[in-house]
């Protein structure tokens, strides 16, 4: 596999980065801030032994006009790429949303139309060359309307349906989208959460999120348990949901 | 998805026994360092040096801050950010025929930790402990300086932070050289052991053959079999006794639930080690085993400490010199049979020539560790072993503490003016702080 990971310095993307690297497949960067890049790239270059370079170039999903260049420049470092990984996205607690309209505009933009742009921009290029993957994270946050996640839910609920489409639409031409639906994974994104009891690690998440894409599965929770929840609050009655603050 | 932190979350090391407190998690270790006063790694500590004197103190958790900056095959030198864990280190590079330098009896341990607590090792009468292994650290320090600092660069902070249980500055990064190995396979010797004097006899005979000893105790065994136990020795494999396939994986098993209070009593120990022993009734035995039974038995159950309940347990770890004499190891192990602290786990290991660390716990002579649930007792328990240690000379360690008390700290410590001068130095206020800088030192809670 040669994959692109928008998000690999960090949090879950870093640990897919790493995953990938480690068992051989071709890893090419993108992310924002430079000693970022160039430290994670370093990192992945250590942990295969034959692994010759590992590029990386600035990609913001606040400025779409970096996306296909970008893209540009992985292609050409990599000759080629059959995956596509996006794990990056903006994250705030709906309190500090209320509080904030600028952020809570940003941070739609960024977790739904710019990711959608970005996507766009990807399963083109991979839809040329015959298919390959494009896994990107969304949230079980959403698949219900909740309190707690009103806003950030709001914009990955609108992920999730565009790429449940996506895999309609392109499965046959050989594009397997995987929508990745991570609960709760210890992270620097939810460091000011308290986790609960079956809060997962990075590591656990990366291990499903590349099995799932080995077996071209469309959609997965992770850690596994979240199947069980969502599956409850899906069948949740409205008048259980008003009532209840998960 | 949670709520956000409240003041009720707390924070424990792998003795159980919680602390209002709250770990930040950070990839990006420079920022995150700006303003705290501890950081944690795995918290596989005992007792409470990875735990914030104060519910409101930064604590950083630096096991996502794992990136490896560099690697030289030739030199085997190898950098890394300090929240590398031991177990990925070891699951990358012993395929590659390379092992760390030195590693402690779990691999769930940081590189960051294993400099702070300056581990030590069944090889450590060879090798010495991993701080000897550092060429150098970057470090964050209390006025929020940035630094560097190696046996030749700041070496006064050099070595107060090697074994100095992250009290002079955040480590951010670790420089050490990896070891070649000649296989992944350890070729292992055991050895059936009758009592304490025939122990340290035959780990002194073992000492000068092997590059790894380790010794298990009975401590149930009380009169003339006190000390019973089995001695284990061990090498890297050559190629042609190694198996051809590379060893199994580890597959974890996990204690999904913990036991209730009353499962450890010296019934169930006494079970315990008189299984052990019996495993190991063929006088001698030997053979190739993997790093993971050799190196880390008790990693293969993942939350092994849930057997000792809720009330949480704690180990006690002490070296008595070697010019105490076999009889003050024999004496001691009568005052700890005597004072009734049940362990499944007594490990005995001879160790080498104190390190350069200012508090780096390992002096040559004789290590004994053994694991105590908390009860009622256990204050009084560990001060009347410290008391035994302080007269002979010894001293304990430090990262599987959670009970000693200041002066019986400072009197089984000579060097610690001396790494009290370092603190001075970078660190006049004590900014950087434990609950175990706190009890110990008397810093600001």
């Amino acid at each position: 596999m040669k994959a692109i990971v928008l998000g690999g310095t960090s949090g879950m993307g870093r640990a897919i980065a790493q995953r990938l690297a480690e068992r051989g497949d071709g890893v090419f960067l993108l992310g924002i801030g430079d000693t970022e890049l160039e430290r994670s790239a370093a990192d992945l270059k250590s942990r295969h032994p034959s692994r010759v370079d590992v590029g990386y170039a600035v990609c913001d999903l606040e400025k779409p006009e970096t996306f296909a260049g970008a893209l540009d420049a992985a292609d050409a470092a990599l000759s080629g790429f059959d995956a596509v990984i996006v794990t990056a996205g903006l994250f705030a607690t709906q309190e500090k949303l209320e509080a904030d309209i600028e952020f809570t505009r940003r941070l739609v933009t960024v977790n739904y139309a710019n990711t959608v742009v970005f996507c766009e921009h990807a399963r083109k290029r991979l839809l040329e060359r015959g298919g390959g993957h494009l896994t990107v994270f969304s949230s079980v946050a959403g698949d219900r309307g909740r309190k707690p996640v009103a806003i950030y839910g709001s914009a990955k609920a609108g992920l999730s349906v565009y790429l449940e489409a996506l895999d309609h639409k392109f499965h046959a031409a050989g594009l397997s989208v995987l929508c990745v639906k991570p609960g709760f994974v210890k992270t620097a994104m939810t460091a000011g959460l308290k986790p609960p009891p079956f809060a997962g690690e990075p590591d656990q998440v990366a291990n499903d999120v590349i099995r799932a894409m080995d077996a071209r599965k469309p959609m997965i929770y992770t850690p596994g348990i979240w199947a069980l929840v969502m599956l409850v609050i899906r069948w949740l009655p409205r008048f259980v949901m008003r009532k209840i603050g998960f | 998805m949670g709520s956000p932190a409240n003041g009720q979350s707390t924070l424990s090391g792998w003795g159980r026994v919680p602390v209002p407190g709250h770990e930040q998690l950070s990839e990006n270790l420079e920022a995150a360092t700006r303003g705290a006063v501890l950081c944690r790694g795995l918290g596989r500590s005992y007792g409470d040096s990875s735990l914030p004197a104060n519910a409101s103190d930064k604590v950083v958790a630096t096991r996502l801050a794992n990136r490896i900056l560099a690697f030289d095959p030739e030199t085997g030198i190898l950098r890394a950010e300090a929240g590398l864990c031991l177990a990925d280190l070891n699951r990358l590079f012993i395929p590659r025929g390379y092992f760390t330098p030195v590693t402690p009896g779990t691999k769930f341990v940081t590189v960051g930790g294993m400099v702070a607590s300056d581990v030590h090792g069944k090889n450590h009468h060879i090798e010495g402990c991993f701080g000897a292994h550092v060429r150098s650290l970057r470090m964050r320090l209390a006025s929020d300086d940035i630094v560097t600092c190696s046996e030749t660069e700041n070496p006064d902070l050099f070595y107060a932070t090697i074994g100095g249980m992250g009290l002079l500055g955040h480590i951010l990064e670790v420089e050490f050289k990896m070891h070649r190995i000649s296989s992944p396979w350890i070729w292992m010797e055991s050895e059936r052991v009758g009592d304490i004097d025939e122990f340290i006899a035959a780990l002194g005979h073992a000492a000068p053959r092997w590059p790894m000893t380790v010794g298990w105790i009975d401590c149930l065994i009380r009169g003339a079999s006190l000390g019973r136990g089995i001695l284990m020795a061990g090498r890297w494999a050559t190629p042609e006794e190694a198996k051809a396939e590379p060893p199994p994986l580890p597959r974890n098993k996990t204690l999904p639930f913990e036991f209730p209070n009353w499962a450890i009593n010296s019934l169930t120990v006494q079970a315990f080690n008189f299984a052990y022993y019996w495993k190991h009734m063929d006088h001698r035995g030997s053979g190739v085993v993997g790093t993971e039974p050799f190196f880390y038995p008790l990693d293969a159950v993942l939350h092994w400490n849930r057997v000792y309940g809720a009330r949480g347990f704690t180990q006690y770890q002490c070296v008595l010199p070697r010019a105490a004499g076999p009889r003050a190891v024999r004496e001691f192990m009568e005052l700890m049979t005597k004072l009734g602290g049940a362990s499944p786990l007594c490990v005995i290991k001879d160790c080498g020539p104190e390190g350069k660390g200012l508090l780096s716990f390992p002096l040559e002579g004789t290590s004994i560790a053994i694991d105590m649930a908390i009860s009622a007792d256990t204050q009084r328990i560990v001060d009347r072993l410290n008391e035994f240690v302080i007269a002979a000379g010894g001293r304990i360690y430090l990262t599987k503490d959670g009970f000693t008390r200041a002066e019986h700290f400072a009197a089984m410590e000579p060097r610690l003016p001396k790494f009290l001068a370092a603190r001075e130095k970078w660190d006049p206020k004590r900014r950087l702080r434990s609950a175990q800088s706190h009890r110990l030192f008397g810093d600001p809670a």
